[in-house]
């Protein structure tokens, strides 16, 4: 009986301390450079503001940690669709202005491999800039460095918060060097085919309510024929 | 007691370990693809959407009452051009199987519709904003994402009023009809040897 207790203590510390260094391990899902941020073409920025409770509309589950916004959305609680969610937001342009509306539907990725520090969502964009045109972006995106510095910390602590400064690329693919894949459908925008990364900017995260406050940011690569017609 | 304890530990950690590998940490809810063979080539899946029940949000200046109720719509000036609206998507079957947007701009004269089938991937088509004879919009496949990102093809839409009657029932559905061609791959000679 001693012998069993022991072992028993024994798996429970072996399961902890496996835990311990998948959070820890410094080479599991480290933060890279976006390859857009050393690209010599013209790129566009776009950005959002990341909490729920500040987009036009954001709708799950119902169950999960980020609430819908306004409160009497329908929620997406069939099956299907359970481990979903939908943002729109106002989409600004690199000096604040708004510059469009943006959609974001999120789905949990059924390739997620935690144990190569992949956790994934699946997610899509369209987004409608007036006068420009609409784009289609599909990515998928890894939370697993979040996840790690930021919710795990906040979970940790005390008063159940995290407050710093967090920046780091979510886009994981399509492309080859982890860039979303983004796709032109109307306007000067029609048939672009080029790449794009997605960032978040967090400052403040609640392991109750998610994220407090936090931006994301969409950084499109445009090809010089593109480029030259957006900038009239 | 100290080699119980050991082999206690290295036991936890494979066990730990064999756990996320073998079990899927996401395990997506499928419903089976309901797809016919069109006459000239090409599938055809056919999608619905119910209203109002299915109507997640009416994104447009200028409206009275907003849905969801409590919504903010953006006053920009830039954006009054602009009418989006969210739904909940269902199969042939009536079970809700994705959930999608459609969004018209006066400035591109476009109609925009992204369905996003969580299991499957998403889709997104740029249709006409004129309908044709009987009401029937039409537009081309733009792209799509991974089990639809090989795809080409049309979708229409067509709204279709319900004439049931029934207590309860929708007031009508907007119905949409995805063609489905596949790209072409050359058989390889070199490959049968």
């Amino acid at each position: 009986m001693k012998y069993l207790l022991v072992l028993a203590a024994g798996v429970l510390f072996g399961v902890t301390l496996f835990v311990a260094a998948m959070i820890y391990n410094p080479f599991m899902a480290e933060r890279r450079l976006s390859p857009i941020s050393v690209t010599d073409a013209e790129v566009m920025s776009l950005t959002y503001v990341n909490v729920p409770s500040e987009s036009i509309i954001f709708t799950n589950d119902g169950e999960s940690r980020q609430q819908p916004h306004p409160a009497k959305v329908l929620q997406l609680w069939e099956a299907p669709i359970r481990l979903t969610s939908m943002m729109t937001s106002v989409m600004r342009d690199a000096r604040g202005r708004t510059a469009g509306i943006g959609v974001k539907f999120s789905s949990r990725s059924e390739r997620t491999r935690l144990l190569n520090g992949e956790a994934l969502v699946d997610s899509t964009w369209y987004i409608h800039l007036p006068g420009r045109g609409s784009l289609f972006i599909e990515q998928s995106e890894n939370y697993w460095p979040f996840f790690r510095e930021v919710a795990f910390p906040a979970w940790r602590s005390s008063g159940n918060n995290w407050k710093g400064t967090w920046l780091g690329d979510m886009s994981a693919g399509p492309g080859a060097l982890g860039t979303a894949r983004v796709t032109g459908g109307s306007g000067t925008l029609r048939g672009l085919a080029t790449q794009g990364v997605e960032s978040l900017s967090a400052r403040a995260y609640s392991a109750e309510k998610g994220l407090v406050a936090a931006e994301g940011r969409l950084l499109i690569e445009l090809p010089s024929i593109v480029a030259d017609d957006t900038s009239q | 007691m100290l080699k119980t304890f050991i082999i206690g530990i290295l036991l936890g950690f494979a066990a730990a370990a064999g756990a996320l590998y073998a079990y899927p940490a996401v395990d997506q809810h499928r419903e089976a693809s309901i797809v016919s063979v069109a006459p000239n080539g090409g599938n055809i899946e056919s999608f619905h959407v119910n209203i109002p029940m299915d109507r997640v949000m009416v994104g447009a200046p200028g409206r009275k009452q907003s849905v969801p109720p409590g919504m903010q719509w953006p006053t920009d000036e830039e954006l009054s051009g602009i009418r989006m609206e969210l739904f909940k998507v269902r199969n042939t079957r009536d079970i809700v199987v994705g959930v999608a947007s459609r969004t018209s701009a006066s400035d591109a004269d476009v109609i925009d519709w992204v369905l996003h089938l969580p299991a499957r991937g998403s889709l997104y088509a740029t249709m006409q904003s004129q309908a044709s004879e009987g009401g029937m919009r039409r537009g081309g496949i733009t792209a799509g994402s991974r089990e639809f990102a090989p795809l080409k093809g049309f979708m229409t839409e067509r709204w279709v009023a319900d004439t049931s009657g029934e207590e309860g029932a929708p007031s009508g559905r907007i119905e949409l009809s995805a063609n489905y061609i596949g790209e072409y791959i050359p058989e390889d000679e070199d490959g049968l040897e």
